[in-house]
């Protein structure tokens, strides 16, 4: 059975990359690669995997669910220009497929050891553009 | 491996009618998406690509490129348009949300330049509650 959580943060970002000219950067990124940087109003929907708890009927705690994205995610991210503020971002370019990678990766560990497992990260960078996530080996 | 889905709009026409049946057939089989001067949606279609991220420069596909051959294939052709008139696959095909889908797959893979991602499906809404997917060949 699937469970999924949805949480929002409001971040800035420049999709450039330092070895191309802007011309290149423009060509490759569009508007997104404006030196300045632009910010979106990020939708994050979250995916777990797994049985419902016999005695809970529950996949995951919800409450728990909520404060490992709160964690993990949201309060590093939200209000934050994500190339200066949230690494690996000073590295790697933050297009919305690198940052689902790495929310997947942020979040991934928190469910070892639980009967749920992160099934997927769906990133929404704006209603019309999204990215699914499950994992690198996937 | 890594999905990205672009979403697109367009505003079209259609008239449900098929050839092979009588009138009270097609009025009884696509009821009132068989008025005879047509009707209208607000379509709503995704395009999800699959593959790896280009470890470089973060991406799946250069969106601006997809966004270019959707323009270049569908929306320019579909856009504000009376399908069964304007699209010469629906002067022989009925525009369902089935075949709008058929025609789009067909028209991408077409375009699809060899050395992009994999395209993994394509989605279509027609109303708020009615919505198609085609899983690409």
């Amino acid at each position: 059975m699937l469970l999924t959580r949805r949480a929002e943060f409001s971040a800035s970002h420049v999709c450039a990359h330092p070895s191309l000219t802007p011309e290149q950067n423009r060509e490759l990124y569009g508007p997104a690669a404006n030196p300045n940087g632009h910010g979106h109003n990020y939708v994050l929907e979250v995916t777990l995997a797994g049985d419902p708890d016999p005695a809970t009927g529950m996949i995951f705690d919800l409450q728990r669910l909520k404060e490992i994205i709160n964690s993990a995610i949201i309060e590093p991210m939200d209000h934050r220009f994500l190339n200066y503020e949230v690494p690996p971002f000073d590295k790697i370019v933050p297009t919305a497929e690198n940052v689902a990678a790495e929310i997947w990766r942020r979040l991934e560990p928190s469910f070892h050891g639980s009967s749920a497992r992160l099934q997927n990260v769906r990133l929404y960078e704006t209603e019309d553009l999204y990215v699914d996530f499950a994992g690198a080996d996937r | 491996m890594t999905r990205l889905t672009r979403r697109y709009r367009f505003a079209a026409s259609h008239r449900l009618d098929s050839p092979q049946f009588s009138a009270g057939k097609n009025r009884e089989l696509y009821g009132k998406c068989n008025n005879p001067f047509g009707h209208g949606h607000d379509y709503v279609l995704e395009v999800s690509v699959v593959g790896p991220i280009n470890a470089r420069f973060g991406q799946v596909v250069n969106i601006g490129a997809l966004d270019q051959l959707v323009h270049c294939r569908i929306l320019s052709d579909f856009e504000h348009r009376y399908l069964n008139v304007d699209v010469p696959e629906f002067r022989t095909l009925v525009p369902t949300s089935e075949n709008i889908l058929r025609v789009i797959e067909n028209r991408l893979l077409e375009s699809w330049p060899r050395e992009w991602p994999r395209l993994e499906a394509i989605h279509l809404r027609e109303t708020a509650r009615n919505s198609f997917e085609l899983k690409a060949s």
